[in-house]
């Protein structure tokens, strides 16, 4: 082997190091909370598993799609990584570290690299600070830029960033539309230089021609601070627009993962074909030829689920083991997971 | 096809301390017997009080019809009275909201509100709505209906509430149902349920259906002709085809252009419609889209475009919807 051949595998194998050790990894969490059976029965406390056994990582620069209906877990995954919540178990390690056992003092360092986008832009802000305090006050949580005017400056700064004038800075939220708040929500989220954001149905509440603004804002900031995403999104036409690699949620579980390109042209779980069947595309000619068969049934409650798999009453290729045997998520091809054992 | 629903010139408004809210601007629509039309626009664009004002339901005050006419089946809404307003409602002209959550009573059970909007208006007797009550459940994809019958709305999920109200919509046999939204507060799966019940229910029985919604993609499953709402006024009106292949507004295109589609490719940049819509409490001078729009020019700022056909049954309100038209004939 020549020198200049080998120095390249050695140069090959390092970033390959480097690229498998990934920004955040998620090992078998679970966050089961406990419901009381209310005041007057005399029921036992049911447990509901919010998040079941859900393994993923994030690369660095990556976005990573999470989508599922409602109750699936999607949220409490996400606040479980910031730990918002105390995982019941498993691990969560970002850049290295396991943040299910750190102490406050520790973690708080490390909220400092890890950052969250909500829905909502009208209650995620306080209503009674300018934008400036907003945007201003992590910085002041954790001691950055402890002079004002560097924060005034900073702030102005992420501002423009964000596409809004920096004289909104004087503005309080009320002043503002829903496409403006949710920038500030972001001007927010990046003002600590975050290299992980959450981004918690980031766009969901905003209408079409705003929406399309802020998607590519977000598009624009990960390639300008080299972020990465963990997009949380029941709309799966953003997701498809937006993520490398999508992860499918059913109740808890996760049943599928893939590179974007990969799920949506070849998905191989039957839950994830009825989803992406759902979903209209807006071309009459197109959805003229789809075929609309339509899922049986409505997501089971997660006090009581499915035994098995928990997709088993409503899934159209089920047998008699689905209701005992849990599946395993299984690589069907490199890189696609997939956890129905009929496929 | 004859005509069912014929829309001509209305205004709603709405006095606010602001001013006077112009949310609904002088628009026209026809409805046929059995199809269906969708109503597309953003936030605020006044797709719903267009369809509040076909029924009357809208709150007065602050809001007033202050001009128009709602032909249906050869008689004038707007100047009928109270009782024979009452008739229309929920008779020949039902409708479907967007929250289940809140349209049904939730102190009173299913059965007792089935029943009796059909004992009313059909003049059933308590028996025989009770029987057909539990028809409609079942037509509806709701299991054991005669033991729902006695159930209240909290025992049901959003998507089951939905059918309900899709069963109390079909009970008195319209002639035409307006879906406000019905889907947008429900999960894409059951939305896709909820749906395509909708489209069966409505083919079977020959009813018109207008489905009012912000979601490009749900229109072009379902509607037969499309209009295109913008600050109170229609934009474009023509066939689902029309609208998607041939659109000659440019708030169409800007719309189309802006939506991220589950059949397109990662990485494909979504071109956006730049600023905000306007404020509907002052007078807008000219047209209202001109502030966003690429190809305004200034006959724009001082004219309203009037909503002028381009091919039979394809219109738009554009001074310069030739210049567009021949610009996307050259694109494609």
């Amino acid at each position: 082997m020549s020198a200049v051949a080998g120095a390249t595998v050695r140069l090959a194998t390092s970033r390959a190091a480097q690229a498998e050790q990934p920004l955040v990894e998620v090992r078998n969490l679970k966050m089961h909370f406990t419901v009381a059976g209310g005041v007057f029965s005399r029921a036992k406390a049911a447990q509901i598993k919010a998040v079941d056994d859900v393994s993923f990582t994030i690369a660095r620069g990556e976005t990573l799609g999470l989508v599922g209906e409602s109750g699936c877990g999607k949220t409490t995954t996400g606040r479980c990584i910031l730990r918002l919540e105390q995982p019941t178990s498993g691990e969560i390690i970002f850049e290295g570290q396991n943040l299910c056992n750190l102490e406050r003092k520790a973690l708080n360092e490390k909220r400092e690299r890890m950052q969250v986008i909500f829905q909502d832009p009208y209650s995620s802000l306080n209503p009674r600070m300018k934008v400036g305090a907003i945007i201003g006050e992590p910085m002041m949580v954790h001691g950055i830029h402890p002079k004002r005017s560097e924060r005034v400056q900073r702030v102005a700064e992420l501002l423009s960033v964000c596409g809004l004038n920096p004289k909104f800075m004087d503005r309080y939220p009320h002043e503002m539309s829903g496409g403006q708040r949710q920038r500030v929500g972001i001007a927010r989220a990046l003002s600590l230089n975050p290299n992980f954001i959450i981004c918690d149905e980031a766009v969901s509440a905003l209408d079409v021609s705003i929406q399309a603004q802020v998607i590519n804002l977000l598009e624009d900031l990960r390639e300008q601070f080299k972020l990465s995403y963990l997009f949380i999104a029941h709309d799966l036409s953003v997701v498809r627009h937006l993520c490398h690699r999508v992860a499918v949620m059913y109740l808890g579980r996760l049943v599928e993962l893939a590179a974007s390109d990969e799920l949506f042209s070849n998905p191989l779980h039957p839950y994830t074909q009825a989803l992406l069947e759902a979903v209209p595309i807006p071309d009459p000619d197109i959805e003229k030829r789809r075929a609309h068969h339509g899922m049986k049934g409505e997501v089971p409650s997660p006090i009581n689920p499915p035994s098995g798999c928990v997709f088993h009453p409503r899934c159209p290729l089920a047998v008699g083991s689905c209701r005992q045997e849990v599946p395993e998520l299984r690589e069907l091809k490199p890189g696609h997971w997939v956890s129905c054992p009929r496929v | 096809m004859s005509m069912l629903l014929e829309v001509e010139d209305l205004r709603t408004q709405f006095d606010t301390s602001a001013g006077v809210v112009r949310a609904v601007d002088g628009i026209c629509y026809t409805v046929n017997e059995g199809e269906t039309v969708g109503i597309v626009g953003e936030s605020g664009c006044g797709k719903s009080v267009g369809a509040l004002s076909i029924l009357r339901l809208i709150p007065a005050p602050p809001g007033r019809i202050a001009s128009g006419s709602i032909r249906f089946s050869g008689r004038n809404l707007l100047t009928l009275g109270d009782a024979e307003i009452r008739e229309v409602r929920g008779h020949q002209i039902a409708m479907v909201f967007q929250e289940p959550m809140t349209s049904l009573n939730p102190v009173l059970t299913i059965g007792l509100q089935l029943c009796e909007t059909m004992e009313l208006h059909l003049k059933l007797s308590p028996a025989q709505a009770q029987a057909r009550a539990i028809e409609l459940l079942d037509l509806v994809g709701i299991s054991e209906p005669a033991r729902r019958l006695q159930q209240y709305p909290h025992h049901l999920s959003g998507g089951m509430r939905q059918r309900v109200m899709i069963a109390l919509a079909l009970s008195c046999k319209p002639k035409l149902i307006i879906a406000d939204e019905p889907t947008t507060a429900l999960d894409v799966t059951i939305q896709a349920q909820i749906l395509e019940l909708m489209k069966d229910l409505t083919k079977r029985f020959g009813v018109a259906l207008v489905i009012i919604t912000h979601n490009l993609g749900v229109v072009a499953r379902y509607a037969d002709r499309v209009n295109v709402m913008y600050a109170g006024k229609i934009v474009e009106s023509g066939t689902a085809s029309d609208i998607y292949h041939r659109p000659v507004h440019p708030y169409t295109l800007g719309l189309l252009l802006s939506i991220p589609r589950m059949d397109r490719p990662r990485g494909e940049r979504l071109i956006p419609i730049g600023g905000q819509p306007p404020d509907l409490t002052r007078e807008i001078e000219g047209c209202a889209y001109r502030p966003r729009c690429s190809f305004a020019v200034e006959r724009c700022a001082r004219e309203t475009p009037p909503l002028e056909a381009v091919a039979s049954g394809h219109a738009s309100a554009c001074f310069e919807k030739a210049r567009l038209e021949r610009l996307l004939k050259k694109a494609s």
